[in-house]
């Protein structure tokens, strides 16, 4: 829920980075706050177990530039990512206002990433969320290893596409960011939608920025 | 609802929620107040200057009690309305207002957890005044603010 504070002239938001365990969510996270300038940025909470796994969440406030004299801060939020902790999971979504889904992609984790998917539009409905209407994007993560599913793969089971009933945007739509693509395109006599995507190294950093900087605009573009 | 929505916090709003936890803290002799929503954002905050991350402190407070409420309902209760976290020295109390937001005290040795949680009750409904005009404003004073700015936005973001 994001909350436009006069007084102290800013604009909050909250970012979830969602997705299967161990798929790079925290490390995401601790290259922002490795590269980000500390004036931008607050410190790093981690809530996790002894092993590192998170438990509850990580937490790290960033500031991502100014817009009309306000100072856009951004709360990013991880959830932890194994089955398990559904309950923790599900609290830290309260008040989202973007989503980045981290998919692993390696092979072996697809199952893993479709229940992910599965269970993040399990909880936004409870919540009476849409995914499908807030800013949301997919992050496909660790495309440097060997055993990777080619991104037509991880599109087809993790990102088809919804559909698009409202007539005024039953237009094509192409995907900036994926030469070729398109977020919006009518497919077998169907208009459907598809949440941006971008493949990352989140280890070395590598798509790290291009995720966080779509997602925190389209984010301020809800405001606008 | 598809999203979780916009709210903001006016300069006015602001004026009014320290001025209340300024006489919270003369009342209780505690040492400092902050008001949180239920997101993790800090709204306000009086008393003696915070030695450590508002922003973090914030952010834990909401998931405390988030947590605490779903450990509620699991034991049957709608809610716990309050919390209170006992230290050596240091301690606090927190308190649910209006299911929006969350008053944090933190107090030492100087006064009692008695005093604090009488105190704090005046000041829940206080606020409770206060906020529920600021949430019944709606999302459109949010929204004005961005009003064509895409331009900008994209600026920023390098486009």
């Amino acid at each position: 829920m994001s909350m436009i504070n006069y007084a102290s002239r800013e604009i909050n938001c909250k970012l979830v980075y969602y997705g299967p365990g161990l798929g790079g969510k925290t490390t995401n996270l601790e290259h922002v706050y490795g590269k980000v300038d500390p004036e931008q940025r607050g410190k790093m909470v981690s809530l996790a177990t002894e092993t590192e796994r998170t438990l509850f969440f990580d937490f790290l406030p960033v500031d991502l530039g100014t817009v009309r004299g306000f100072k856009t801060r951004f709360h990013l939020y991880t959830v932890p990512g194994q089955v398990y902790y559904n309950a923790s999971r599900k609290l830290i979504l309260k008040g989202v206002d973007g989503l980045v889904f981290v998919a692993d992609s390696q092979m072996e984790r697809m199952e893993a990433n479709i229940e992910s998917m599965q269970n993040l539009y399990d909880n936004m409905t409870e919540y009476g969320y849409d995914v499908t209407q807030i800013p949301f994007v997919v992050q496909y993560n660790k495309r440097d290893l060997p055993n990777a599913a080619p991104i037509a793969d991880l599109q087809a089971q993790l990102n088809p596409g919804w559909e698009v009933t409202e007539a005024a945007k039953q237009k094509a739509v192409p995907d900036p960011n994926n030469e070729g693509e398109f977020l919006v395109e009518q497919k077998d006599g169907m208009w459907v939608a598809r949440a941006p995507y971008f493949e990352s190294v989140a280890m070395r950093g590598d798509g790290v920025f291009e995720t966080l900087r779509h997602v925190a605009k389209m984010v301020l573009k809800t405001l606008s | 609802m598809t999203g979780a929505g916009t709210w903001s916090l006016g300069e006015s709003d602001y004026t009014k929620i320290t001025a209340q936890l300024t006489d919270l803290l003369k009342e209780s002799n505690a040492r400092c107040a902050m008001v949180v929503d239920r997101t993790g954002q800090l709204l306000a905050n009086a008393g003696e200057a915070l030695s450590f991350d508002p922003t973090v402190f914030a952010s834990l407070t909401a998931a405390d009690f988030s947590a605490n409420d779903q450990l509620a309902k699991m034991i049957g209760e709608p809610e716990f309305a309050s919390l209170f976290h006992q230290g050596e020295k240091e301690s606090m109390y927190l308190a649910d207002v209006a299911r929006k937001l969350i008053l944090v005290v933190l107090f030492d040795q100087r006064t009692t957890v008695g005093l604090v949680r009488l105190r704090v009750k005046q000041t829940v409904q206080d606020l409770t005044v206060v906020i529920e005009e600021m949430f019944s404003r709606g999302p459109e004073t949010g929204g004005g603010l961005l009003e064509g700015a895409d331009d900008e936005i994209d600026l920023l973001f390098g486009e």
